[in-house]
């Protein structure tokens, strides 16, 4: 019998949140299809991952826990859902559009010639059960409707916080079926050496929260000290960090970047939000010192709430925005965090 | 090393893009430009064509108007340029794109690295970087933000990647297809010669019968674009008094949305 796959991705043991959203779009199409919704769960953890893939409304689950499997990497990822999807041609596969599930589904359905829509924002089934997807084109600039044309099965990757994951159901299980590796280790070309875990801060595709930064970070009133390389970026970087991160904390967001602030050096890429950086669509997205450049705003448009902290009344932000304030952003940020911090505790 | 390179040609990062009233994106009088990204690929390919003794090669699968885009790389300093063009390819889905890259490549021949920029930013997607790679067989190294090792004689390459939960350290052999981000490199603006040189190259074009592949047919389709949804524009400007007071107000406001 047929089925609605959804990769559910893994770091460290547990289930990424993402891919709880991709479950509750499983069980929409799923129940759409009248087939059952099986988690796939590759790695360590497993089996304990495909239970907590049961409370989010998966009836089945395929787990793989071969140690080939243990630190991602694309080749035996990959070769498994090739195997699972030849095998048993699932009506489709639904993974989270992260690094991995881009990668891996992009090259899944490459390996079987199968339709794939990439960053899915909506999703609807016709009779036939072939879908349509809405996803963002031109740095998300414009909208696109993609269309499956042919049948068999279809992947999907879904853009985060484009969908809500369903409430856990505490007491749910899945009928859960072991399977064996698709490549043993021989055959994977590529090793890891190294893993070096970066603090949970730069994760803006999750984020329900997010503080940026822009080329105004520049302008705190602290000193540079007299052996700074460069007292502007001092300046900045200084302000990432004793400025936006206390506030970051305080609401529990991840801090993002203007690209001006990035180029300028002021803080990594990681944290650009913005065409050549990161699309985000938190329901809070605070603009401190960015004065919104259509390449800024093709990222984050999407945001729910969005507010503009700049000097410049005449910032293109503002127009983006549902509140602004005007004013010195080393002045508001830090009222700001102590009246968060006062008001919400912690 | 021989390298090869796919790029594009796409609305300048700040042309106002929109759908006319015959369903056409347009982009009013802004410029193409080369796809923002693949500036990195293209400056790593040709610093490591050139450390090795190899020929860079860029490639653009598309009607005339990906000229530009190989113009400019030529200008960087890549070596050679190929457009592939046939009537067949238009509505070209990512997969039908990887399957004729793959044998673009193969044609080429004697290739030990394929280098894409992340994404495209005109179809918005990187499945068809993936794909490549899987057509050609060979492993895909992507989002990297550090070729650490590239070795030409043992034909292997160490990558640091760059990922949502921190940065992994690979290694692989070659042949393989990496894509890159933007840490890698600051690319160079082409010269005042190069832009020269680029501007009298004669840009071959290949049609898929040069290329002996079949094309798929297309699996998906795109139906319809369309002009995003307005935002709600309501606005209310936070003011009057001290920074504690705007504090105090915005967090009301922000209670009040839910948002917190």
């Amino acid at each position: 019998m047929s089925a609605v796959y959804v990769l559910v991705e893994t770091f460290k043991g547990e289930g990424v949140g993402a891919s709880w959203e991709a479950l509750g779009v499983g069980r929409t199409l799923a129940d759409q299809m009248s087939v059952p919704l099986t988690a796939l769960v590759f790695g360590e953890g497993a089996r304990a991952v495909a239970e907590v893939a049961a409370q989010y409304g998966a009836e089945k689950a395929i787990i793989c826990a071969d140690a080939t499997l243990a630190e991602y990497r694309l080749e035996p990822y990959a070769a498994l859902l090739t195997k699972l999807v030849q095998d048993n041609a699932p009506k489709a596969v639904i993974a989270p559009a992260t690094s991995r599930g881009r990668e891996v589904m992009a090259a899944s359905a490459a390996d079987t010639d199968s339709p794939m829509i990439s960053d899915v924002m909506g999703l609807t089934v016709s009779g036939d059960g072939k879908l349509t997807a809405e996803r963002p084109a031109y740095a998300g600039k414009v909208l696109s409707d993609v269309a499956v044309e042919v049948d068999g099965t279809q992947f999907i990757t879904i853009r985060s916080r484009a969908f809500k994951a369903n409430d856990l159901n505490a007491g749910a299980t899945a009928e859960i079926e072991e399977v064996a590796a698709a490549l043993a280790e021989d055959a994977i070309v590529s090793k890891v050496e190294s893993f070096e875990e970066e603090a949970g801060s730069v994760n803006l595709a999750d984020a329900a929260i997010i503080i940026s930064g822009g080329r105004g970070m520049a302008n705190n009133p602290k000193d540079a000290p007299a052996d700074a390389e460069d007292a502007e970026i001092w300046k900045a970087q200084d302000g990432f960090e004793s400025t936006l991160k206390p506030l970051a904390d305080a609401l529990g967001a991840a801090v993002g970047a203007s690209r001006a602030a990035v180029d300028a050096g002021f803080i990594p890429y990681a944290h650009q939000v913005g065409q050549t950086g990161k699309t985000v669509a938190p329901d809070l997205y605070i603009a401190a010192g960015i004065s919104g450049a259509i390449q800024h705003q093709a990222g984050m448009r999407t945001s729910k709430i969005i507010v503009a902290i700049n000097k410049d009344p005449e910032a293109p932000i503002f127009k983006m925005a549902r509140f602004g304030v005007v004013g010195d952003l080393y002045q508001v940020v830090p009222a700001l965090t102590e009246e968060v911090k006062k008001r919400l505790g912690n | 090393m021989n390298i090869a390179v796919f790029t594009r040609s796409t609305p300048d990062t700040a042309a106002k893009v929109e759908v006319d009233g015959t369903g056409a994106v347009t982009w009013g009088d802004a410029a193409t430009v080369v796809n923002p990204w693949d500036e990195y690929a293209l400056e790593e390919a040709i610093s490591r064509a050139k450390d090795t003794k190899g020929k860079a090669t860029v490639i653009a699968i598309g009607p005339e108007m990906h000229n530009e885009a190989l113009k400019h790389s030529l200008a960087m300093g890549m070596n050679e340029a190929v457009r592939v063009w046939d009537a067949a390819l238009e509505g070209a889905d990512a997969l039908a794109y990887a399957t004729v890259a793959a044998g673009v490549v193969n044609k080429i021949g004697d290739v030990d690295l394929v280098i894409a920029g992340k994404e495209s930013v005109d179809v918005g997607t990187d499945q068809h970087i993936f794909q490549i790679a899987r057509k050609l067989g060979w492993p895909m190294l992507s989002y990297v933000s550090q070729i650490i090792e590239l070795d030409a004689d043992a034909k292997t390459i160490k990558v640091e990647r760059l990922l949502e939960q921190g940065k992994q350290v690979v290694t692989s052999k070659l042949p393989a297809v990496i894509s890159v981000m933007k840490d890698i490199n600051e690319p160079r603006y082409p010269s005042f010669i190069g832009i020269r040189k680029a501007s009298k190259a004669e840009i071959p074009v290949w049609a898929l019968g040069d290329l002996g592949v079949t094309l798929p047919a297309a699996r998906t389709r795109v139906v319809t674009f369309k002009n995003l949804p307005p935002r709600d524009t309501t606005f209310e400007l936070i003011e009057g008094g001290s920074p504690e007071e705007l504090a105090a107000k915005l967090l009301d406001k922000l209670l009040e949305e839910k948002v917190l």
